[in-house]
């Protein structure tokens, strides 16, 4: 039912990026921020890659790691959570140099925001653990498994169903976030707007082509999110009997 | 060392905070025994499976488990805390089977009876679907066994439990109030399942009951719990016909006058 | 690595900064935390306009907010409007978080008991009169801390006020880096900076939460 709707949405933006391009006006930016577009998608793509690999990591280290673990991926949750996106890009890209690190503007990107994003997803992913059913955990021991062998047969897949519409909210998140990528002079969609807007003025269609377009990227992330969520729950409520 | 009973409680306590719940706890199970243990509300009787499974730490005392200590080792002679690694081999003879079933919500009964077989004891998939199949027949649930426990009834989730429990061919079952999560008619199918096994299987066997007239005809030994210790126990007939001791006395006419 | 005597030659200038961040963080929270509720009243009491309130409201939750700040700096002078680029950068952080503070403000009404209403007309209150009254009161304190939580990111947000030259901390930042060639120490403490207010703003809504529990 929402996914119809959200489809619906999608389907309207397209058609709407579709009808403005028919124009001249509007059709002469298409190249340039389908171009950006497809930067915008990359890195998006990356860092969620990353997000999730972060956030795995340091959630199971601030629940299972020893001491020293713990604190680090602590440290970690709390700086990219309590500092600003924007921030830590501008701290990857101009004080790493500063020690002799230099790294890609598009590495920089994919970095700080996988790593910021992942700090989120930490939590999110804690909290999906630890909301398991107590009883899972006791079963588990009581079948003699070993910790590493609750977490990845028992609790994670379980958890997994929780962790999937907070991560739908993250993955909107970094889409939108990809959007200071273009401040560290990466071509994005909104470097290409910002740079189409000062060589022709015409800020109108260029703001709108740029807005619909984050549009569609971020409801096809959503309905992708609410398929996978169907999915999942799936196996959990199967044709419950009274 | 055979002639240590299969599971021994020495000088046990537990406590939670300043509340003592398990007090100086001394308890023999023989081999092959079936014990039930009955008392009103919060006198510890689960606490005493609970310790058994492992799933709480003890605060003093011994408890051995097939002639060897499992809540400690030996070492020069001397009794330490027990490791992870001395925990886990001692805990495959044990198995449990939980009011609230807890089943696996994900995985199917077939798939609940064979994951600990599989990755706990490194069984072939056919092997363990083999005896799980086996199992779940003799549970009376070969029909379903490519259910989720959503599509289960409540009975029927326990008694998968149940043949879960059993794949791992454990020596000690541990069996606590695992009828009281379910509607009275339900009761009578789980019941059957457990003296099917108690007869089948060379199980000891400890369980936490409110079913009097079961524990009656099913147990070889009686414990009454009053305020974490163990108040009388004996024989059923003794226990359900001639209680010694005034609280026994009581709690029996409270429950029977109840049921 | 670190130059110390660097950075207490521009803590002065920074601090100055922090406090246009913070101007912008209370000013964009005022129209959020308004505008927000006027959204979620509207749709509470006209159910037809809720319908595009819903779509405007998932329409700025789904776009960047760095574009939202843009194209009100860039757009509305082309409708006669000129804002300075503070004004517009406040106005669009406002609006961007209004959005998310309607959402929390619905699920406060959301969570008030049919009953309220119900009494609320057994009593012939006016409608005015029950909302006001009677389901703000209930509503808005359970929803304190997500929008204290809401305040936070914002907080973290004003960063991007530099993208339109706005001299908030991190513009200042920069600009100090471009002058000396030193990012580590200017962009460092802004880092810093960030972190302990929002360690901080967080703490502070953890022991309200606590409170308004145990009330
Ligand atoms: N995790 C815990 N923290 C604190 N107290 C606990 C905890 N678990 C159990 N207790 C207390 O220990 C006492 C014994 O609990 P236990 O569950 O063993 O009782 P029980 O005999 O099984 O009761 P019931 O018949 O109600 O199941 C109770 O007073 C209970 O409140
Ligand atoms: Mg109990």
């Amino acid at each position: 039912m929402w996914i119809r709707m959200l489809t619906a949405m999608l389907a309207g933006t397209l058609l709407l990026i579709a009808l403005l391009s028919a124009n001249a006006e509007y059709r002469l930016f298409m190249p340039g921020l389908l171009e950006g577009a497809v930067l915008t998608v990359e890195i998006t793509l990356l860092g969620a890659v990353l997000a999730v690999f972060m956030a795995l990591i340091a959630a199971l280290a601030k629940l299972y790691g020893p001491l020293p673990i713990r604190w680090l991926s602590t440290t970690y949750i709390e700086i990219f959570r309590g500092t600003s996106a924007l921030v830590q890009l501008f701290w990857l890209y101009f004080v790493l140099p500063q020690f002799g690190v230099f790294l890609d503007a598009f590495v920089v990107a994919v970095l700080a925001l996988g790593l910021n994003i992942g700090a989120y997803g930490a939590e999110v992913v804690r909290g999906a653990i630890v909301s398991v059913a107590r009883g899972q955990w006791e079963a588990s021991i009581a079948l003699n498994m070993s910790k590493a062998q609750m977490l990845r047969r028992i609790i994670l897949p379980q958890a997994f169903t929780a962790m999937i519409p907070p991560w739908g909210n993250l993955f909107i998140e970094l889409v939108k976030s990809t959007s200071l990528v273009s401040l560290i002079t990466l071509a994005d969609l909104t470097f290409k707007a910002q740079q189409m807007n000062q060589s022709t003025l015409k800020t109108v269609p260029v703001f709108t082509l740029v807005l619909l377009m984050y549009l569609a990227i971020s409801l096809t992330v959503t309905i992708g999110m609410r398929l996978l969520e169907q999915r999942a729950s799936r196996g959990l409520t199967r044709g419950r009997v009274a | 060392m055979n002639d240590m009973p299969m599971v021994r409680f020495e000088n046990v306590s537990k406590r939670y905070g300043a509340l003592t719940v398990l007090d100086n706890l001394n308890l023999d199970i023989g081999r092959g025994e079936k014990v039930s243990i009955i008392g009103p509300s919060g006198s510890g009787k689960t606490t005493v499976l609970r310790m058994l499974m492992t799933l709480e730490a003890i605060n003093d005392g011994v408890l051995w488990v097939d002639g060897e200590p499992m809540t400690h080792m030996m070492q020069n002679g001397k009794l330490v805390p027990a490791t992870t690694k001395h925990i886990r081999r001692i805990r495959a003879k044990i198995g449990m089977v939980f009011q609230s079933f807890n089943l696996f919500p994900h995985m199917t009964a077939m798939g609940n009876c064979i994951e600990a077989p599989i990755t706990v004891l490194g069984l072939k998939r056919s092997e363990a679907e083999e005896r799980a199949a086996e199992l779940l027949d003799m549970v009376g649930l070969s029909a379903k066994k490519d259910h989720y426990p959503s599509q289960l009834s409540g009975g029927q989730q326990q008694r998968v439990a149940i043949a879960r429990a059993l794949a791992m061919r454990p020596k000690i079952m541990l069996f606590d109030e695992v009828t009281s999560a379910l509607d009275p008619e339900l009761v009578g199918e789980v019941l059957q399942v457990i003296r099917k096994i108690g007869r089948e299987h060379d199980l000891t066997m400890l369980m936490v009951t409110h079913q009097m007239g079961f524990a009656k005809e099913f147990s070889d030994r009686v414990c009454f719990f009053y305020q974490g210790k163990i108040c009388e126990q004996g024989s059923p007939a003794e226990i359900f016909g001639n209680p010694k001791n005034e609280r026994t006395r009581q709690f029996l006419n409270a429950v029977l006058e109840a049921g | 690595m670190w130059d110390w005597t660097f950075t207490f030659e521009i803590l002065p200038v920074l601090a100055r900064a922090a406090i246009m961040t913070v101007e912008a963080t209370a000013l964009g929270f005022v129209i959020a935390a308004t505008l927000g509720l006027v959204l979620a009243s509207i749709r509470l009491a006209f159910p037809v306009a809720g319908v595009v309130v819903t779509v405007l409201v998932e329409l700025i939750r789904s776009t960047p907010l760095l574009i939202q700040i843009f194209f009100l700096y860039f757009v509305l002078p082309k409708a006669g409007i000129v804002l300075d680029a503070f004004t517009a950068g406040v106005a669009a952080i406002g609006i961007h978080y209004a959005a998310y503070c309607s959402e929390v403000y619905r699920a406060g009404f959301e969570n008030v008991p049919r009953g309220q209403w119900e009494a609320s007309i057994a009593l012939n209150l006016s409608p005015w009169n029950t909302f006001k009254d009677i389901i703000l009161p209930q509503a808005l304190p359970p929803v304190v801390p997500a929008l204290g939580n809401y305040l936070i990111a914002l907080f973290k947000e004003t960063p991007l006020l530099s993208a339109i030259a706005v001299l908030e901390l991190m513009q200042t930042a920069k600009n100090i880096g471009s002058e000396t060639f030193r990012y580590t120490e200017p962009v460092t403490l802004v880092g810093v900076f960030f972190l302990v207010m929002s360690l901080v703003s967080a703490g502070i809504i953890r022991m309200l939460e606590s409170w308004l529990q145990r009330r």
